[in-house]
């Protein structure tokens, strides 16, 4: 293998030296105490624990420098707890050092490699009784049990299907319909346009209808946010800009990157960030991303207002929302 | 005999008749350790394991794992009357209406973090002193095992409450797990028994949380365990300590002392840590509802480094054939994360298939010594650090008055750039440590007298290093590199020759070293 | 969230609205108005627009134009209102101390006589959101905590942090810590959206649920350390670095005296 260098020769183990404790019994007595102090503070912690549980009330504030107001019934119960186990811990290590022995040993170490008579012995029985079984000889046994074993194992998959249903196109839909009303979350009140200040923002979802109610799977994919900016401040195509109205835009809230929220508003410089990765869409250029991991903008809701002047959506969304998946076109 | 011994000594004789256990035993209570602090790192990992399955199942007392939507009536005022997933009000139940159940919640989830964090430093432990080589290359992709499973198993368990914060994590992993090309979606309607985020994830982690996962981590602790019996602990280089031999204090009661005392140690520390230190505070968070987020919406930290990744991906999609394939989650999320694992599970065998060593190693390396190791350790550091960095980008910024834009951008630019300069500057400092070393064997060490020689020149007078130290510096063998020939005897070119000249070059490279000066050297130094 | 619609319906809910809808028609139709008019009780109040107008004169035309109407680097002040100069000057953001990404909180340069005249100067020039003190000292009486906090978690944490603590926007600017804002001024604050805050119409956010939201900031602003030490209320990030620092330190300080020699 390698040319070994000549090494410096080895001293061997230094000399064993002897701890106060092991010539002077004054020490060892000292050191036990100390042991035994240390266990006696593990006791004294769980007596606080104990003491801690039952007469400190839950709704106690203690004021604690660097902490603050802080729950006392936890604080002491938790320092109980800690002082129990820790000074337990303290002193048995304490106790191994001091007065158990502490003459290093050395013991032997074989090499992991088994003698070559055994390995010799192990593979010739090892070939032997596997021959016996006729294995290796009968090939429509092994390939009728490797077919057996391979199909066996994939009904754990079978059994699985059930797990969830078939996406189907549930990823590219949402409640939004043509004429559904906006209203706001929390409160599900509908909002006319007049209601909206320059520089206003509202949550809201889709309207109920009767009987109806709302999952946290519709919210999922429902979220919208409206903005209001001066119309003149838009920098859309004719047709996107027909989507807005009286310069109230409307975006799906949920990250085209990984579905977070992106409710971020920045009013002055009209930039909507999305806490989780950063993405930032500009406002005015119909959420176009100007920064971070996202790719696409943010879909648009084409808004219009009903009869009663409230806001409604003019058609559903024209593409799915949220993140990219593999059947997304 | 006193009475207590002859106890004892019935039941001793019970049990052995029965079982033979007290050869066994006799041979192992004498069971050699030795001490190190860097030993003790896998140990912190193992009692927080057992603390986990300790504070779990009180945990599981109280805690129902279901979506199902409930209305808020306990004892924390500002949710009172909120509708609320039965998981994220029995998590409320449990910090506020069960005495000592904020506590461990909170021991717990401390006890993950400290679970993780004492992995990953008994990794670093393993690597930077070349503890995985041979014959322990079993235990080093065990121990992968159980730190992949374990940030698995860790973002299970914070996912559990069904907070705001939890929540959002868990919508990210299934943007993952739907960015996945071709069966994405369908894998993420099977994990979710539906669209996101249904009511059937909660009862499905958890499960897998408390009873799948805790299983196969019992078994790769116990396999990992017996391993390291097995195969005897490895030991620092010094006086006595060699290959064949292990020095250390016995099993009992040395071992059993100080081992079993560690333990309440470490639950102590961790106790205090969850009785002074709020974590996870989820009823701040509120809960969870898809059309809300909060700022600055951070996983926990053995996380961290992938969500930085994300965060500086670049805004890469494909649209091919009417189909989307998402770079700027696949890669950060998924590719990367397997290069970086399957690297570090080769790991041991990329290293001996370079430096030609197929031999056993029991004594470990001083990171110094194997300079091109410590280096590429230094650079995958690098490397998380920087990920780990971004992913709190946002508090950076508001902390140092930076902006989240500079600083995507540095980490972009850094991520390339910082961990090649790690290893350069590693490697290099590893060298000149060697020749300290080299110089400190050969001349001793500097006292800071001055002596005025005869003919008035002044020199510092040094004094030469003990046997033990020196031996201690200088024990280490130095590999030299592989000479592959790339021609036979006759001149033609051996098949396969671009590759031996490529793992000739490499092998160099990671063989680079200062040779260390021999017994000649301190003759002919004392001859002057 | 069916719950959400649910306090539409709260007892109060109808009564409190009305009220509150008058109280505001009031308050903006008195400022609005009545500043123009010179009536004989009017006198102290041209005085304080005199007086406003001559601290604006000194202190913000220099950005805001002459007649704030605006200039190349500061946005024109006619018709922001009282509420927004209240908020603005009263939080001592305003008058910036440099062209910075944003103006910050510090201590107001002006005192609050000061400030109440050059309120009432801005808003003189054209009608604009009124100071709603009045309103605001209501909120622990009208509004609801848990509510407050389904709404603060819909339209406000998004920026500054489910506990209020404040957090990082784009480019540099940030949206403040709430720890320390009154009442009156986050009321201020919702209906004039400074600097990189939108608005919060009253019809989407109604000032019931207005004074909800500032109820529940206000419990925020004193929760107790329910678990220990907050460790800034921030998330997982503050858990990490203890862990990494006085976790893992304390045990490897344990273990190096476990494995020294004793003496």
């Amino acid at each position: 293998m390698s040319k070994e260098v000549e090494r410096l020769s080895d001293p061997g183990l230094p000399d064993h030296v002897h701890r106060k404790a092991d010539h002077d019994p004054a020490a060892a007595d000292k050191a036990e105490r100390q042991v035994s102090i240390l266990f006696m503070l593990s006791v004294v912690g769980t007596v606080g624990f104990i003491v801690a549980y039952v007469f400190v009330p839950s709704d106690k504030f203690i004021f604690v420098p660097v902490m603050g107001s802080t729950n006392a019934q936890q604080l002491f119960l938790g320092l109980g707890l800690a002082a129990a186990t820790l000074f337990i811990g303290l002193g048995a290590v304490h106790w191994a050092k001091t007065l158990m022995p502490d003459t290093e040993e050395v013991a032997e170490r074989h090499e992991l490699r088994s003698e070559e008579v055994d390995r010799q012995d192990f593979l010739a029985t090892f070939k032997a009784r596997g021959a016996s079984s006729g294995l290796p000889r009968r090939s429509l046994i092994k390939r009728t049990l490797g077919l057996a074993l391979g199909l066996v194992s994939v009904s754990p998959l079978i059994l699985l299907r059930d797990l969830g249903p078939l996406p189907k196109k549930s990823l590219e839909e949402t409640s939004w319909k043509s004429g559904t009303r906006l209203v706001t979350d929390p409160g599900d009140r509908p909002i006319k346009a007049s209601d909206l200040e320059i520089g206003a923002v509202a949550q809201v979802l889709p309207e109920l209808t009767p009987g109806e109610e709302r999952t946290l799977n519709n919210i999922a994919k429902d979220a919208v946010l409206l903005i209001r900016i001066r119309p003149e401040e838009f920098q859309l195509s004719p047709e996107r800009l027909s989507w807005t109205h009286e310069g109230i835009i409307a975006f799906s809230k949920i990250c085209t990157h990984m579905g977070c929220a992106v409710a971020l508003y920045e009013q002055q410089t009209k930039h909507l960030l999305c806490p989780c990765h950063q993405s930032t869409f500009d406002v005015p250029q119909a959420a176009k991303v100007i920064f971070g991991p996202a790719a696409r903008p943010l879909p648009q809701l084409e808004i219009t207002v009903d009869t009663e002047g409230y806001l409604i959506a003019r058609k559903p969304f024209n593409q799915p929302v949220g993140p990219s998946f593999w059947e997304r076109s | 005999m006193k009475k207590s011994e002859k106890v004892v000594g019935t039941v001793a004789n019970y049990v052995d008749e029965r079982t033979g256990a007290a050869k066994w035993l006799k041979k192992n209570l004498n069971k050699v350790f030795p001490d190190h602090w860097s030993f003790m790192l896998g140990e912190i990992a193992l009692y927080s394991f057992v603390i986990l399955l300790l504070t779990g199942v009180f945990l599981t007392f109280w805690f129902d794992p279901s979506q199902r939507e409930v209305l808020y009536n306990g004892s924390y005022e500002p949710l009172s009357g909120i509708k609320m997933s039965a998981a994220y009000a029995s998590t409320l139940d449990i910090s506020f209406d069960v005495r000592g159940g904020l506590l461990m919640r909170q021991i717990h989830h401390w006890a993950a973090l400290l679970f993780m964090v004492a992995i990953v430093a008994h990794l670093m432990r393993v690597f930077f002193t070349g503890a995985f080589r041979k014959p322990r290359e079993f235990n080093w992709i065990l121990g992968i095992g159980l730190l992949t499973l374990g940030i698995v198993e860790g973002f299970l368990g914070y996912s559990l409450p069904d907070d705001l914060l939890s929540g959002t994590g868990i919508r990210i992993a299934e943007a993952i797990i739907q960015s996945i090309p071709v069966v994405g979606s369908y894998l993420a309607f099977f994990a979710f028994g539906g669209p996101f985020p249904g009511e059937a994830f909660i009862p499905r982690i958890f499960t897998v949380h408390v009873l799948l996962l805790p299983g196969i981590f019992l078994a790769l602790i116990t396999a990992h365990l017996m391993l390291v019996w097995y195969q005897k602990h490895t030991q620092y280089p010094g006086p006595g300590r060699t290959e064949k031999n292990v020095v250390g204090y016995p099993l009992m009661p040395v071992y059993m002392a100080k081992a079993g005392g560690f333990f309440f140690i470490v639950f102590g520390v961790t106790a205090f840590i969850a009785a002074v230190a709020s974590i996870n505070p989820i009823w701040l968070y509120g809960p969870y509802t898809p059309a809300q987020i909060s700022a600055g919406s951070q996983p926990d930290w053995y996380m961290g480094w992938l969500d930085g990744l994300v965060r500086m991906a670049p805004p890469w999609e494909s649209y091919i054939f009417g189909h989307t394939i998402s770079w700027n989650i696949l890669i950060p999320g998924l590719i990367v994360p397997g290069i970086l694992f399957t690297a570090m599970a080769l790991y041991p065998f990329i290293e001996s298939w370079l430096t030609g060593d197929k031999r056993e190693h029991h004594i470990l390396d001083r990171p110094r010594n194997a300079p091109t190791r410590t280096a590429i350790g230094a650079m995958s550091l690098t490397f998380i650090l920087v990920t780990l960095m971004t992913g709190g980008n946002d508090l950076l910024a508001t902390h140092f008055s930076l902006t989240i834009n500079q600083i995507t951008w540095a980490s972009r630019i850094g991520v390339f750039v910082l961990p090649p300069l790690a290893f350069v500057i590693t490697k290099r400092l590893c060298l000149s440590l060697q020749r300290a070393d080299r110089d400190l064997i050969l001349h001793g060490r500097e006292t800071g007298r001055l002596v005025r020689l005869p003919h008035g020149e002044f020199v510092e007078v040094h004094e030469p290093l003990s046997a033990e130290k020196a031996y201690t510096l200088a024990s280490h063998e130095q590999i030299p590199a592989l000479d592959l020939p790339l021609e036979d005897g006759a001149g033609v070119r051996r098949p396969k020759a671009l590759r031996a000249k490529l793992r000739a070059r490499m092998s160099a490279a990671v063989t680079e070293q200062i040779p260390k000066p021999t017994s000649e050297d301190l003759k002919e130094i004392e001859h002057h | 969230m069916r719950h959400l619609s649910k306090y539409r319906r709260h007892r109060f809910a109808g009564p409190m609205l009305l009220l509150f809808a008058l109280f505001m028609i009031g308050t903006t139709y008195s400022v609005a108005n009545a500043t123009p008019k010179l009536s004989t009780n009017s006198f102290a109040k041209t005085t304080a627009i005199d007086e406003g107008r001559q601290i604006f004169l000194r202190g913000c035309s220099s950005c805001h134009g002459l007649n704030a109407e605006g200039g190349s680097i500061a946005p024109s002040l006619i018709g922001v209102g009282a509420a927004s100069v209240d908020f603005q000057v009263g939080t001592g953001r305003m008058p910036m101390a440099d062209m910075s990404q944003q103006a910050m909180r510090k201590k107001p340069l002006y005192t609050p006589e000061e400030v109440a005249a050059l309120a009432v100067y801005v808003a003189s020039l054209a009608p604009g959101p009124a100071i709603p003190t009045e309103a605001v000292v209501e909120y622990a009486r009208d509004g609801n905590t848990a509510e407050g906090g389904e709404l603060f978690r819909s339209n406000c944490a998004m920026c500054h942090n489910f506990a209020g603590q404040g957090g990082a926007l784009s480019r540099g600017k940030y949206a403040p810590s709430l720890m320390d804002s009154t009442p009156v001024q986050i009321y201020e604050a919702m209906i004039t959206g400074p600097q990189s805050m939108p608005v919060f119409s009253d019809k989407v956010v109604t000032p019931e649920e207005k004074l909800s939201i500032i109820k529940w900031i206000v419990s925020a602003q004193n929760e107790p350390n329910l678990g220990g030490a907050s460790m800034g209320r921030t998330g997982p990030v503050s858990e990490g670095l203890l862990i990494w620092t006085l976790g893992i330190g304390l045990l490897i300080g344990i273990s190096v005296w476990l494995a020294t020699k004793a003496r």
